[in-house]
C-alpha cells in the first residue's frame, strides 16, 4: 500500500467497522424496526411505480408530495391543539378519531399537490411531445419550487419541527427479545392494508383496468375510449394519497418531524425501492420497500449508523447495474388483464 | 438530420449568430479580445450597476467564474454527450478534497504546493470519472439521472462519514502557505486566475467539440441507436465526455478550495448539483455562450438582488419548470455540429452560416407520436 494512505487505513477502525456480533445481536431488532421502516418506502415506492408504469417517467417530485403530507399532519395536530413535547393522554376512540382527521388532511393535501404538479409541470410538456430529460428536469425545478415554498417563513422556515406524537411509543409484545411497540404493529399492518387497497384497485376496478390500459399502450386505450388524461390524473390522485398516508406514518415514527427538505433522502430510497421491487410493478413496490428497510437497517448495525443511508445508496446503484429490472422484474403494463 | 429537411428561414434581419457566424476570423477577434478584456478587468471597473449589495463585487465576480467554470465542464456531460448527470457536484468535491488534502496543515498527507493540485485534482477526478462512469453510462436517461445522483450523494456520505475527511469539521487554511498568506493577494487576483483559465477550457473544449469526439457526442446526443449503428463507439466516448466534464468539475472544486481556504461537506449537497445543472439548462445545453450565461445568472443574480434572496430557489425552480414549457433549448440554444466542416458547408450550401437546429435532446421530438 501506498504510504500516503496508509492514514486513512490506520485508523479505520475508527469510522467504520464490520460487527458481525451488533448485526447478530440485533438482528430482531432490526427486523422490527426495518419492516417499518420499509412499510413507509413502499407507500411512497407506490406512487413512483404507478406513475412510472402509466407515464414511463420518474417523477422525481413525489418526494415533494410526500413533505407537504408531513407539513399537513404537523399542521392538523397543531390547530386541534396539541403540542410537541408534552405527554398526551387520550382515550382510544379520541386517538382513533384524531389520526384518521390527520390522515384525511394529509393525503388530501398530498393528492392535491400531486394533482397539480401534474397540471403544472408535466401536462403542458405532454402537450408538446417533450423528451424524457425535459421531464425530468421540470420535476426538478418542481421539486426546488416546492421544497423553497415550504422553507418560507409563512410554513416553517428552515428550522424542523419535532413531531407531535398522539400515540406514545408502548412495547405490546417481543419476538426473539425484539420488543414491537403498538406504533410499529400499526404502520406496518396499514401499509400493507393500503398496498391491499391500491392493489385491488387497480387490479379489480374499472378505473384501475383504464390505468393498466394505458400503461399498456396509450394509444390503443384512447381508442377503446379510455381517457388518458383522466386515468393520468387519477394515476397521480392514488400516488398522492398512499404519500399523504406515508406523511403520517412517518410523522408517527420519527420524532424529528417535519423539515422542508426531509423528502430527498426518503423520495430517493423509495424510488430506490421501488426500482428493487422492479419499477411500473404494484408488487414489486411492497416487496422493494420492506427489502430496502431490512437491509438498510442491518447495514446499520453492520457498519454503523452512519452508513445507513450509503448502504440504501449503493442498493439503489447496485440493482441498476445488475438487474434493472429489479426483483419481480414484470411491469404494470405487462401485467395480465 | 432533420437540418438538411427543415427550409431556411428568410428573415430580413438576419440574427446576432447567423451575423456572428458570418463574420471572418480576424473580424471575430476583434470582437472578442476586447469583450475578454472588459471581463477580465470587471472587478476593478466595478460597474455602479452591477456592484452587489452585501458581497463584496470581486467576490461576486469570483463565484460567477466558478460557476461558469464548473457549467462549461457540465456542459460537456450534459450539452454535448446529452447524459443528465445530477451528481455532478460530486466531481466538483473531489477536486476540492484533493486540494485540501494536499494542502491543508489538518491532512495527514503530505504537503504539495497549491498550485500542483490543481492538475492533481484533475488527474484524480478523472480517475473517479472512470470509476464512476464505467459502471453507470451503460444506463441511459432518467436511471442514469438517477444513479449519478446517488454517486454524488455517496461521495458526499463519504465525506462525512470517513474520519480522515473530516466531514463537518473540514480543512482549514487550504492552499494557504507555511506563513498563512494565501498564495494570491486579493479575490480579484484569483477571479483572474480562474477567468484564465476558462478561457483556455474554453479553446480546449471547442477544439474538442469540432473533432471527432465531439461529432461523437453529438451523435450519442441526438440518437445513441443510430450512433451505434453508425460505429460510434458509443461507450467509450460517453465516458470520455464523463471524464472531461469531472476533470473540469474537479478542477473548478480545487480554485473554490483554494479561494476559500476551507473546505467541508457542506458546500456539497445536492442543492449545489441543482444550482449546476440549472445554470446549464437555463443558459442553453450545448452552447458555450449559452452556458456561461446561465451561470450568470445562477451565480451572479442571488448576489445582486439580495432582496430577494429568500425566494432564489423557489425562482429558479419554476425558471425551470417554465423554460421546459416554452424554450426548451434555453435562453441559448444548442449548436448544430454535425456536419464536419459546418462553416463551410453551410455557407456553400445555403450562402449563410450555420442554422439553429431545434433536434437536439431537450427539444420537442416532432414525431413522438402521444408515446411519451
Amino acid at each position: 500500500m501506498h504510504p500516503t494512505l496508509t492514514p486513512f487505513l490506520a485508523q479505520s477502525d475508527q469510522w467504520i467497522r464490520f460487527d458481525v456480533g451488533a448485526f447478530a445481536e440485533q438482528f430482531w431488532n432490526n427486523t422490527v424496526d426495518g419492516l417499518t421502516q420499509g412499510g413507509i418506502y413502499a407507500l411512497i415506492a407506490l406512487g413512483y411505480t404507478l406513475v412510472y408504469g402509466v407515464l414511463k417517467l420518474i417523477n422525481f417530485a413525489h418526494s415533494e408530495v410526500f413533505v407537504v403530507g408531513t407539513f399537513a399532519t404537523w399542521l392538523v395536530f397543531y390547530g386541534l391543539g396539541f403540542r410537541s413535547g408534552g405527554s398526551i393522554e387520550l382515550g382510544i376512540g379520541e386517538i382513533v378519531l384524531y389520526l384518521g382527521i390527520a390522515l384525511i388532511a394529509a393525503a388530501a393535501t398530498s393528492a392535491g399537490t400531486a394533482v397539480a404538479l401534474e397540471r403544472v409541470a408535466y401536462r403542458p410538456l405532454r402537450k408538446r411531445n417533450a423528451p424524457k430529460l425535459a421531464f425530468l428536469i421540470t420535476a426538478i425545478g418542481a421539486s426546488f419550487a416546492i421544497q423553497y415554498i415550504l422553507r418560507l417563513d409563512i410554513f416553517f422556515g428552515l428550522n424542523q419541527r419535532p413531531a407531535i406524537r398522539l400515540l406514545n411509543p408502548e412495547v405490546l409484545f417481543e419476538i426473539f427479545g425484539a420488543p414491537v411497540t403498538n406504533i410499529q404493529v400499526i404502520i406496518v399492518l396499514a401499509s400493507i392494508l393500503l398496498w391491499f387497497v391500491a392493489d385491488y384497485f387497480v387490479n379489480r376496478t374499472r378505473l384501475g383496468r383504464g390505468i393498466r390500459a394505458v400503461a399498456q399502450d396509450p394509444d390503443t386505450a384512447t381508442l377503446m375510449g379510455v381517457n388518458k388524461e383522466r386515468v393520468i390524473v387519477i394515476t397521480f390522485l392514488v400516488g398522492g394519497l398512499l404519500a399523504g398516508a406515508a406523511a403520517l406514518f412517518y410523522m408517527m415514527k420519527i420524532p424529528q418531524g417535519a423539515i422542508f427538505n426531509g423528502g430527498f433522502l426518503l423520495g430517493i430510497k423509495a424510488f430506490a425501492a421501488a426500482v428493487l421491487g422492479g419499477i411500473g410493478n404494484l408488487r414489486g413496490a411492497l416487496l422493494g420497500g420492506l427489502v430496502l428497510g431490512l437491509i438498510e437497517n442491518y447495514g446499520q448495525s453492520l457498519f454503523g449508523g452512519e452508513w445507513k443511508d450509503v448502504v440504501a445508496f449503493v442498493v439503489l446503484v447496485l440493482v441498476l447495474m445488475l438487474r434493472p429490472t429489479g426483483l419481480l422484474g414484470e411491469a404494470l403494463g405487462k401485467a395480465r388483464a | 438530420m432533420t437540418t438538411s429537411t427543415v427550409e431556411p428561414q428568410v428573415s430580413p434581419r438576419p440574427g446576432i449568430r447567423e451575423r456572428w457566424n458570418n463574420l471572418s476570423r480576424p473580424a471575430q477577434w476583434a470582437i472578442l479580445v476586447p469583450l475578454v478584456a472588459v471581463i477580465y478587468l470587471l472587478p476593478w471597473l466595478n460597474p455602479p450597476l452591477l456592484a452587489t449589495t452585501g458581497t463584496d463585487f470581486a467576490n461576486a465576480m469570483f463565484e460567477v467564474a466558478r460557476y461558469a467554470l464548473v457549467a462549461v465542464g457540465l456542459n460537456v456531460v450534459v450539452g454535448q454527450a446529452g447524459l443528465l448527470d445530477l451528481g455532478y457536484v460530486g466531481f466538483f468535491a473531489v477536486g476540492a478534497y484533493v486540494s485540501a488534502l494536499f494542502t491543508s496543515p489538518d491532512s495527514m498527507l503530505s504537503k504539495i504546493p497549491y498550485l500542483w493540485t490543481l492538475p492533481l485534482a484533475m488527474v484524480i477526478t478523472m480517475i473517479f470519472g472512470v470509476i464512476l462512469g464505467t459502471p453507470t453510462l451503460r444506463l441511459r436517461g432518467d436511471y442514469l439521472a438517477i444513479v449519478t445522483l446517488g454517486f454524488g450523494e455517496i461521495i458526499r456520505l463519504i465525506a462525512d462519514n470517513v474520519g480522515p475527511l473530516r466531514g463537518q469539521s473540514g480543512f482549514f487554511a487550504v492552499g494557504k502557505s507555511s506563513d498563512g498568506s494565501s498564495i494570491l493577494p486579493n479575490a480579484s487576483a484569483w477571479y483572474v486566475l480562474t477567468v484564465t483559465i476558462i478561457v483556455i477550457i474554453l479553446l480546449f473544449v471547442g477544439n474538442l467539440e469540432r473533432s471527432r469526439v465531439g461529432r461523437a457526442w453529438v451523435a450519442i446526443r441526438e440518437d445513441e441507436d443510430a450512433a451505434e449503428i453508425m460505429g460510434v463507439p458509443t461507450y467509450r466516448f460517453k465516458i470520455w465526455a464523463f471524464v472531461i466534464g469531472a476533470a473540469i468539475g474537479g478542477l473548478s472544486g480545487a480554485l473554490f478550495a483554494g479561494k476559500q481556504g476551507f473546505v467541508n461537506t457542506q458546500s456539497f449537497d445536492i442543492v449545489t448539483s441543482m444550482l449546476f445543472l440549472a445554470a446549464v439548462v437555463l443558459g442553453g445545453a450545448g452552447n458555450k455562450v449559452g452556458v456561461l450565461l446561465g451561470a450568470v445568472v445562477v451565480a451572479y443574480l442571488p448576489l445582486r438582488f439580495v432582496e430577494l434572496q429568500k425566494y432564489n430557489y423557489v425562482i429558479f425552480g419554476i425558471a425551470l419548470i417554465v423554460l421546459m414549457i416554452f424554450r426548451p433549448q434555453g435562453i441559448l440554444g444548442a449548436r448544430q455540429r454535425l456536419l464536419a466542416r459546418g462553416r463551410e458547408a453551410y455557407q456553400r450550401l445555403l450562402g449563410k452560416g450555420e442554422q439553429i437546429s431545434g433536434d437536439s435532446a431537450l427539444t420537442p421530438e416532432p414525431n413522438a407520436g402521444g408515446k411519451s
